[in-house]
């Protein structure tokens, strides 16, 4: 089946809040293709499997080397990016199927493979992940680091904002308030960091209400679909851990 | 008036921190990106940013590191901006580290340095091999922090589309598109950062993201701004070649030892790891033994280029060659290397820490770009607050990061752009606040037919394109482009083949003009989008091979055989390319490169026979 050409069955969407529908594509095969490359074929020929014209399908990429987040979206039923979808590997997922390409579930389409996921930032603003420093005037070298924790936190730091851990998760959905892994290991991140460990207590606050760590419901897809092999269930069991010390902390201090 | 309102386009590096610095000076920020800025192309950044900390007690230092830039820039870059740039390395690497980047520490808990390209000083700051990203989010953070003070306004998924110039010549604002909604709309304020990138899409695969299309400066260079050098862009001598992009392998690479080597027979079909030493072939340790695998990177793509294409001594007579890293330790790599690595595993399929990797040349960065100006002080330093520093040659307008011009002359040092990007940001923000704080009038007073009228403009352009019929597909039109550019104007360049390349460019340009989208799509319409930029990439190409074409000498990136040497008493000048509507294309001045610190001498990092 090698060299057969690419069959793709893609979930279209006109525009937001308009049904969806399946279209069936076909296209010949070249050696070391991705799903990206797909879809450009599609651009620059837009027509369905019969030869029926039709308009070109929106989706949303830039790096193409699985750094930036953008491309990602449900393929062959499994949340991961694009980019990195190499048409060889995963026609051996379905043998004899078309690969089916659909927009993630948990956010709203905005047209075809193209999803707004500007709520995963305005969860990075609630848990204020950031370092807050004073300025960027000149202030010498920040604080040093032991080696071994330098490490640990920068796997934490490739977070790419991607969405496949909350897609994947069972608590997270455009009704429920919970505010995923992605944001709440970010709390664990700037929490371990000297300088953002003056200010843990407020990330903790804001993990602690409704759509909080307590929403998790221990259900580790995330871990499996994170591209980037963040440890999310250590970072929410860290991050329980620090909760709870602070909810009795806060008690006693009451 | 009221707080200063600057609008920033393009929300990498060099935008991020403009915005920073503009929000701390009290001016609101209106940042415009078409994609979520922590999605843009600085994330793909890998190995590092340079900066004299000299933390290995090797004497490194500044002036150093300045030498080094001006040098490798093959004296075709102004040195003020660049001997400022070098000075405010170290503190901007030390601002970084205090944001919470996780850049790699010694056993001491201090920041590691490695080596790079073009010096012989261990000079780079990195963290792991996604430094890049690293930067960026830290940024992003910083920024997210000021959005919710208040201080600045995300436009994410907008389109910079030209800016509003009144009659006096002077830019009052922006038109931007939403790409989601593709609504048109004017944006007062008092002065715009452009800060968008390169144009690596002119050459269709490149190593860079595929929003880098160059469309934002092309934009404001038919209004008239001057865009300068733009015949010098970088070949990267090291991507994986890739059937929808040329995906970058980090210079870090050789940094941390990577030897670059063919068999010395192409008929050679043993794998790499069973020719045994003798019979490899180590092209740049041999040509260059005092910097290796570490000459600048126009130098190692032309060696490698050479190799393959003129001596036919690629790995099996095809274009690659090896880059070894198997004699690292895999701990090492992995600490150090990781993210590069991993990249070249999932695409490729190979594990590079068992395997040398197979690479070639790319295209990867445009030294040149908007101009813009600078001014000095008494003593010949670059004033960095004067608010005509950084700005384009259109009142109001700057321009910072790889859209612009000023920092790397006729090649870029690797890890100088994150420093480039970061610092040109630094200095534009407050350049900008300083020149809205002092009009006379701001944006807000000016009269609103002056909006209307560039809103209807650019509307016209959108809404004939959608209502064509009968043209042809932009995507098909931008691979021609970029096939004519790669072959005639990257790593050798022939006038013939220019000449040709220019005639085959005026063909295209009516083509890409009749372009249509053939997609009814209200919103998100990404064929529409791509239909409207591409008549202005074309007319960026044709500023890259007309500078090309003048340009009689060999200099950094732009290498000419029939003019194999440097000629500084003609050609040691800036090109500057204006649009001119009567030609449909530029038309090309020259300004002498400012040499005030450092002397010219020959570039031959050491070759013999040089």
């Amino acid at each position: 089946m090698a060299n057969e050409p690419i069959k793709i069955r893609i979930k279209r969407q006109p525009g937001p809040g308009v049904a969806s529908s399946w279209v069936d594509f076909e296209m010949p095969y070249r050696a070391s293709m991705n799903v990206i490359s797909c879809l450009m074929e599609i651009q620059r020929n837009p027509v369905d499997a019969s030869g029926k014209p039709v308009d070109p399908v929106s989706w949303d990429c830039s790096c193409l080397e699985e750094v930036c987040g953008s491309c990602t979206m449900v393929i062959n039923g499994r949340v991961r990016q694009s980019c990195s979808a190499l048409v060889d590997n995963i026609r051996k997922e379905r043998p004899g199927e078309p690969i089916s390409l659909e927009p993630m579930t948990k956010f709203p389409v905005v047209r075809d493979l193209c999803v707004d996921r500007s709520r995963m930032f305005e969860s990075l603003k609630k848990v204020k992940a950031w370092i807050p420093i004073d300025g960027t005037h000149d202030l010498g070298p920040g604080p040093r680091m032991n080696e071994v924790d330098r490490a640990e936190s920068y796997k934490l730091s490739e977070c790419m904002t991607c969405g496949c851990c909350v897609e994947s998760c069972p608590n997270y959905n455009e009704d429920s308030k919970f505010i995923g892994p992605a944001a709440i290991s970010q709390v664990v991140l700037f929490n371990s960091h000297p300088t953002g460990a003056m200010n843990a207590g407020e990330r903790l606050d804001a993990i602690m209400g409704e759509g909080g760590i307590t929403d998790c419901g221990n259900a580790q897809n995330c871990v499996n679909v994170c591209p980037k092999s963040i440890p999310l269930t250590t970072s929410i069991a860290k991050a329980s851990r620090a909760t709870s010390v602070r909810m009795i902390t806060n008690l006693f201090d009451r | 008036m009221a707080e200063p309102r600057v609008a920033v386009i393009g929300g990498g590096l060099a935008g991020l921190m403009a915005a920073i610095r503009i929000a701390e000076k009290g001016g609101k920020v209106l940042l415009f990106s078409v994609v979520p800025v922590k999605r843009s192309h600085s994330v793909c950044a890998q190995g590092g940013i340079n900066g004299a900390v000299n933390t290995k007690g090797e004497g490194d230092s500044v002036l150093q590191h300045f030498d080094d830039t001006v040098y490798g820039g093959d004296f075709l870059g102004d040195q003020p901006p660049i001997k400022a740039m070098t000075a405010n390395a170290p503190r901007i690497i030390y601002l970084l580290d205090r944001m919470g980047v996780m850049f790699n520490r010694t056993p001491e808990g201090l920041l590691d340095f490695r080596r790079f390209g073009g010096t012989l000083y261990n000079r780079t700051a990195f963290a792991g091999a996604t430094t890049g990203q690293q930067l960026l989010y830290a940024l992003d953070e910083q920024v997210r922090r000021h959005e919710a003070d208040g201080k600045v306004e995300k436009f994410e998924n907008w389109e910079y589309l030209s800016s509003v110039i009144d009659d006096e010549g002077v830019a009052r604002g922006i038109v931007a598109q939403n790409l989601s909604t593709m609504e048109i709309k004017a944006f007062a304020c008092d002065a715009t950062i452009i800060a968008t990138g390169g144009p690596g899409r002119i050459f269709g695969k490149s190593t860079n993201s595929m929003i880098c299309t160059g469309f934002a400066a092309a934009s404001l260079y038919k209004q008239g701004a001057k865009y300068a050098n733009g015949e010098f862009i970088q070949i990267h001598p090291t991507a994986i070649p890739g059937e929808d992009k040329l995906r970058l392998m980090s210079e870090s690479a050789r940094g941390e030892g990577g030897r670059v080597w063919v068999p010395k027979s192409s008929s050679d079909t043993r794998s790499p790891r069973q020719i045994p030493e003798a019979e490899r072939w180590y092209f740049l340790e041999e040509k260059y033994p005092k910097y290796g695998n570490l000459v600048p990177r126009d130098i190692a793509s032309r060696e490698i280029h050479r190799v393959c294409y003129k001596l036919k001594l690629g790995i099996g007579g095809g274009a690659k060659v090896y880059l070894d890293l198997t004699h690292k330790p895999r701990e090492v790599l992995n600490k150090k290397l990781g993210g590069i690595l991993e990249i070249y595993e999932k695409f490729v399929g190979v594990d590079p820490r068992e395997e040398p990797m197979q690479i070639f040349p790319a295209v990867h960065y445009s030294m040149g770009g908007l101009w813009v100006g600078y001014e000095t002080k008494a003593d010949g330093e670059m004033d960095m607050t004067h608010p005509k520093t950084h700005m384009t040659s259109i009142p109001g307008v700057y321009a910072a990061g790889e859209v612009d011009h000023l920092y790397h002359g006729a090649n870029r040092l690797g890890a100088n752009s994150l420093l480039s990007c970061i610092f040109s940001g630094d200095v534009a923000g407050p350049a900008s606040v300083a020149y809205a704080k002092g009009l006379a009038k701001g944006a807000d007073s000016v009269d609103k037919s002056i909006f209307d009228r560039e809103v209807k403009r650019m509307q016209t352009e959108v809404d004939g394109i959608a209502a064509r019929t009968g043209g042809e597909n932009p995507f098909k039109i931008v691979d021609e482009l970029g096939y004519m550019m790669l072959s005639e104007c990257t790593i050798e360049r022939y006038n013939a083949g220019l000449k040709t390349t220019r005639a085959k460019l005026d063909d295209l340009q009516a083509r890409a003009d009749r372009a249509i989208a053939g997609d009814s799509g209200k919103v998100a319409n990404q064929s529409l989008r791509f239909a409207h930029q591409l008549p202005y990439l074309v007319q960026l190409a044709k500023v890259m091979v007309d500078g090309a074409l003048a340009r009689n000498e060999s200099r950094g990136a732009h290498y000419k055989p029939d003019f194999e040497k440097r000629d500084d008493e003609n050609w040691m000048a800036t090109t500057l390319a204006q649009f001119d509507a009567k030609a449909n294309g530029p038309s090309l001045s020259y300004v002498p490169v400012d040499a005030r610190f450092i002397k010219p001498r020959p570039r031959t990092y050491g070759a013999p026979g040089n």
